[in-house]
């Protein structure tokens, strides 16, 4: 090894302690990188095998009945490749031990030969073409109970209850995300899919020789909304409700939703992480340059060359940037596997290759060194040009001016001490803002994790504690007269029911449409409620709609603007109808008007399609027993139910989301506190030996250098919480989508915890250069300058 | 203070008697200092001469309560200095030193007012920064930064910052050695009229034997250990030295 490699090797091991900081930092970044970037990449890559081996289909249409002979017709629209009709039914599912009934999808698998949405099976086999008593149920399901083949299940599909057994667990690409209607996140043990023949479940449904499912893959090239408009004009007298493409697909749409957030997981922190690195990098090898100006300028004496200081220095730069590369990519690694774990778990891929591509690790790579070599070359370039002469020289004292306070006058109630802090800082306004954008950086990282708890935690409250407050949902298999509320209401332990009624509707304002379902409500609903942003009640007034604010803001119409409403079932009429106002709703985007007006409208009596129930929870297996010998009901929902499902789901992401947060914001903290504190002790070892010579206690001359940390995180910190509300406020606008819209609420708490945060990483950082503090060399300092 | 006794009174401040000092750097252990006895009467100006290594620094160093003595006893005035702990080192050296290096060692980030000010921020019975600056001829620098000093009058700040507290002994350590010889000598002109005005005794390590000559006694010090102790018959002026 040459000597000025075995130099690298000391020197890199005299900063061991720095180095390691700005490795942590560096891995931080590059694992966020490949973390997010290589589960990406397996998603996408995962996601198109499947669609092409599945035969996920391009074009989607529900409608209400429609026989098996337009199929024809629609397979002769050009574009057009495979199309296959198919019963789709609500169902109930009642299962040997557990208490409370499951809602369903059931789904008739093909006549002939399946052409499109192929089942992966993960256990046993199809239904026998024969037999009308097997079916095949979703793997999210039996894992959820494990359930096996064999196990017997009592399915009700419209009142007609018939014992199944599975004889199989599959998944498929439509149902990766898998969500029961009206609910935010899956529910596995809730909600699951019955693939069954198409006999049984035809003859139950009473859709014997019809489908009111479509499905259809297009030829290569063809124009999806030609295709879209030609099957509308096709289905829509059949009760069609409109054909959507993939990016409309449920399943589909959160996946891209799950996309997009990773594709800024993987480019916002990465960022962050990688600045401050480069910025720790930066303090760090300035400090070393400068103390080893008299070694440069000795080695240029000898006739090294400039680019052979720039070079050692940046290799010492490489050498750092390569740790941090070698732990941030295996850190990344491990945690995007963990990461697919979840995604298995939650989404329910057939299978996910996991895969690191060597283009995520070259572009870590790239990432680093850029922003490494950024961070250094300029102060590397500087040091390696100086005069051999002048460097040789000791260095003339820092220059100090009088500080800004002392002008202002108030530096007289100062001490000398408090004075140098103050100096100090104010001499490299640089080095101090960067210092306190890196700590502030952290501190907003760490008010960033509380912010996904706290407006998630505000979106259930708002939605499920105020807005929704019944006890049970009852949805009906089709509209019927309000009467059948008086059979609720005299269900044992039901005290109250609410009739309410959906009906899918095309919204128009100028241009502008939207498909979604108008709900009709009683107007001072003791159970449903609408509101504001501000949680304030609205009133439903007797004429005109009220629709999420977000909807509005689709259809760009404000209070006041008169919106075209389509009906797509019933009469299909047809009505102008004032907005009269906005609901803030988070999850979903509805329409809704008084419920008699909505069956003026259809020009309907008394009719609804489910019904808000408040009951004696205590007996709700009763209730449940009770309502699904009721042929009527397609399914129920408990609120407190889907309440805990959604913390149980919720609770293990955000938990282990804020416990990776936390580990990498403090990681930032340490790095950018320790190094400062390391570097300012480095520099000013001389002066505060100095001042215990002179008779200054240890923990007096600790105030001086610790003072100066104190000052700097205690204005990081409010900084922090601005850069955390902005960066928060940077993810809930993105995420504002239709299927949900995340508010910008981040509660005293979340600030209180990450100030908690930085200042233990302060104060164990302060610890490890205190105890450097007690044990400077008063007799070195005596002796020849450093 | 001409007239000070060249034989030693009847009570030192500085009573050190068979002072060793090892040093165990690792596989080998050095003798710095050999069992060196040694006084400092109250007022008196002593230099100490030596080359490199004969352990005038570690001696120098014990005295001022940077080090510790390995054996024998350090007194100072009825303190036993060996048995302090680091604490009552730290007092000692707040309230009784007053040190000057050879590379100043100012706080470059506080006035020439402000480093007197630190330490008689923390003296018991300290004369205004101010007095002590005008005493070392710089009333008219109180507030230039040590960058806008020269190296002498750098050197004289310390000399202001190491008597303000009004210390009962000054030492030096090769005050001179980073100036040339005419700012020199400006520094201990400092020297020797804050020995003569405030009477701390006051001991000037340096190996430039013409600097003896400002000094009441002459201590050498060879190998460890103190070899001969000359007083001097007449004390001459610093201006009068020459190298």
């Amino acid at each position: 090894m040459r000597a000025l490699d075995k130099k690298l090797f000391r020197d890199l091991w005299s900063l061991k302690g720095q180095v390691a900081a700005i490795s942590f930092v560096l891995a931080a970044g590059v694992a966020t990188y490949v973390m997010a970037a290589s589960s990406l990449d397996s998603l996408r890559l995962t996601q198109s095998q499947l669609y092409a081996e599945f035969r996920f289909p391009d074009v989607f249409g529900n409608l209400k009945r429609a026989p098996v002979s337009l199929v024809q017709r629609i397979a002769a629209i050009p574009g057009i490749r495979d199309v296959e009709p198919r019963v789709v039914a609500p169902a109930t599912v009642e299962l040997e031990g557990y208490g409370f009934p499951v809602n369903g999808q059931a789904v008739a698998l093909p006549h002939r030969e399946p052409l499109l949405n192929l089942l992966h099976l993960r256990q046993g086999r199809l239904p026998e073409p024969t037999t009308d008593r097997e079916v095949v149920v979703s793997d999210g399901f039996a894992m959820a109970h494990k359930l096996d083949t064999g196990t017997d299940l009592l399915v009700t599909i419209a009142g007609h209850q018939r014992r199944l057994t599975v004889v199989g667990v599959a998944s498929t690409p439509e149902f990766i995300y898998q969500l029961a209607p009206g609910s935010v996140i899956p529910d596995f043990a809730n909600y699951c899919i019955l693939w069954m023949n198409p006999r049984p479940l035809e003859a139950a449904y009473n859709m014997t020789g019809a489908f009111n499912q479509v499905a259809a893959r297009l030829e290569r090239g063809a124009s999806l909304k030609e295709v879209i408009d030609r099957l509308d004009d096709l289905l829509e007298p059949y009760g069609g409700l409109g054909a959507y493409g993939r990016k409309d697909q449920m399943s589909h749409r959160y996946l891209d939703n799950e996309f997009r957030e990773l594709g800024e997981m993987a480019t916002l922190f990465p960022l962050i992480f990688l600045s401050v690195a480069a910025f720790l990098l930066n303090v760090v090898l300035t400090r070393l340059m400068a103390t080893q100006r008299g070694q440069i300028a000795t080695l240029k004496a000898f006739g090294y060359p400039d680019s052979a200081i720039v070079f050692h220095f940046l290799k010492l730069t490489v050498l750092i940037v390569i740790a941090g590369l070698a732990m941030g990519i295996g850190a990344g690694t491990w945690l995007g596997m963990r990461l697919a774990e979840i995604y298995l778990d939650y989404f329910r891929f057939p299978y996910l290759h996991y895969a690191v591509r060597p283009g995520v690790v070259f572009y870590s790579f790239l990432f680093s060194v850029f922003s490494a070599t950024a961070g250094t070359i300029f102060s590397v370039l500087r040091s390696a040009r100086e005069s051999p002469a002048v460097a040789m020289q000791p260095a003339a004292p820092g220059r100090y001016r009088i500080s800004i306070f002392a002008r202002l006058g108030v530096e007289r109630w100062f001490s000398q001490p408090t004075r140098m802090i103050i100096r100090n800082l104010e001499r490299r306004p640089l080095k101090s803002f960067f210092s306190i954008i890196g700590v502030a950086m952290s501190t907003g990282i760490l008010v960033l994790g509380g912010f996904y708890r706290d407006a998630i935690d505000f979106m259930v409250f708002a939605q499920l504690r105020r807005a929704h407050i019944e006890d049970l949902a009852v949805t009906f298999v089709v509209p019927v007269s309000g009467r059948a509320l008086g059979s609720l209401q005299s269900l044992p332990g039901v005290t109250y029911a609410e009739p309410t009624r959906s009906v899918a509707a095309r919204l128009r304002f100028q241009h502008r449409t939207y498909r979604t379902s108008l709900q009709g409500m009683l107007p001072d609903g003791a159970l449903r409620r609408l509101m504001d942003r501000n949680l304030h009640v609205i009133d439903l007034p007797a004429d005109g709609i009220v629709m999420t604010d977000y909807l509005a803001n689709i259809l760009g119409a404000k209070p006041g603007d008169v919106i075209t409403v389509e009906l797509l079932e019933g009469n299909r009429a047809v009505r102008e109808l004032p907005l009269a106002g906005v609901v803030g709703e988070y999850v979903g985007v509805n329409a809704y008007m008084r419920l008699d007006s909505l069956n003026r409208f259809l020009r309907e009596g008394n009719v609804v399609t489910g019904a808000f129930l408040s009951a004696d929870m205590q007996r709700e297996s009763v209730i449940n027993t009770k309502l699904q010998k009721m042929p009527a009901v397609a399914g129920t929902a408990a609120r407190m139910r889907v309440l805990r499902n959604f913390y149980d789901t919720m609770a293990e992401q955000m938990l282990t989301f804020a416990f990776f947060n936390t580990i990498l914001a403090s990681t930032i903290s340490v790095g950018v506190i320790y190094n400062m504190a390391r570097i300012t002790l480095s520099e000013r070892a001389r002066e505060l030996a100095s001042l215990r010579v002179l008779g200054y206690t240890r923990g007096e001359v600790s105030y001086i250098l610790l003072g100066e940390l104190a000052l700097l995180v205690f204005l990081a910190l409010p900084a922090g919480f601005g850069i955390g509300y902005l960066l928060a406020g940077v993810l809930a606008s993105r995420a504002q989508t239709e299927l949900f819209r995340v508010p910008l609420i981040i509660n005293a708490g979340t600030y209180a915890f990450a100030a908690l945060m930085v200042v233990t990483a302060t104060a164990l950082s302060a610890l490890i250069v205190r105890r450097r503090i007690d044990h400077l060399d008063l007799v070195e300092v005596l002796k020849a300058r450093e | 203070m001409g007239g000070m006794p060249v034989e030693a009174p009847a009570t030192s401040i500085f009573t050190a008697r068979g002072v060793t000092k090892i040093y165990d750097m690792g596989q080998v252990q050095v003798h710095a200092l050999r069992g060196c006895d040694f006084d400092l009467y109250p007022g008196e100006l002593i230099v100490l001469l030596g080359p490199s290594g004969s352990g005038k620094s570690t001696l120098f160093n014990i005295l001022g309560g940077l080090d510790r003595a390995s054996g024998g006893t350090v007194n100072f005035k009825d303190h036993d200095l060996t048995k302090a702990t680091e604490k009552e080192l730290t007092r000692y050296r707040r309230e009784h030193v007053g040190f000057v290096f050879q590379f100043y060692n100012l706080i470059p980030s506080l006035t020439a007012r402000e480093n007197v000010a630190a330490v008689t921020e923390i003296a018991s019975n300290p004369m205004r920064p101010e007095e002590a600056l005008e005493l070392v001829g710089l009333g008219d620098r109180l507030d230039h930064f040590p960058s806008q000093l020269s190296g002498g009058q750098q050197q004289r700040v310390a000399i202001a910052r190491a008597i303000a507290k009004r210390p009962d002994v000054l030492l030096c350590d090769e005050p001179t050695g980073a100036l040339d010889s005419e700012t020199g000598i400006v520094v201990l002109e400092a020297i020797d009229r804050v020995n003569r005005e405030l009477g701390s005794a006051t001991a000037l390590i340096t190996h430039n034997v013409d600097i003896a000559h400002m000094a009441d006694r002459v201590i050498h010090m060879t190998n460890g250990r103190v070899s001969s102790v000359e007083p001097n018959a007449h004390r001459v002026n610093p201006r009068e030295l020459h190298w």
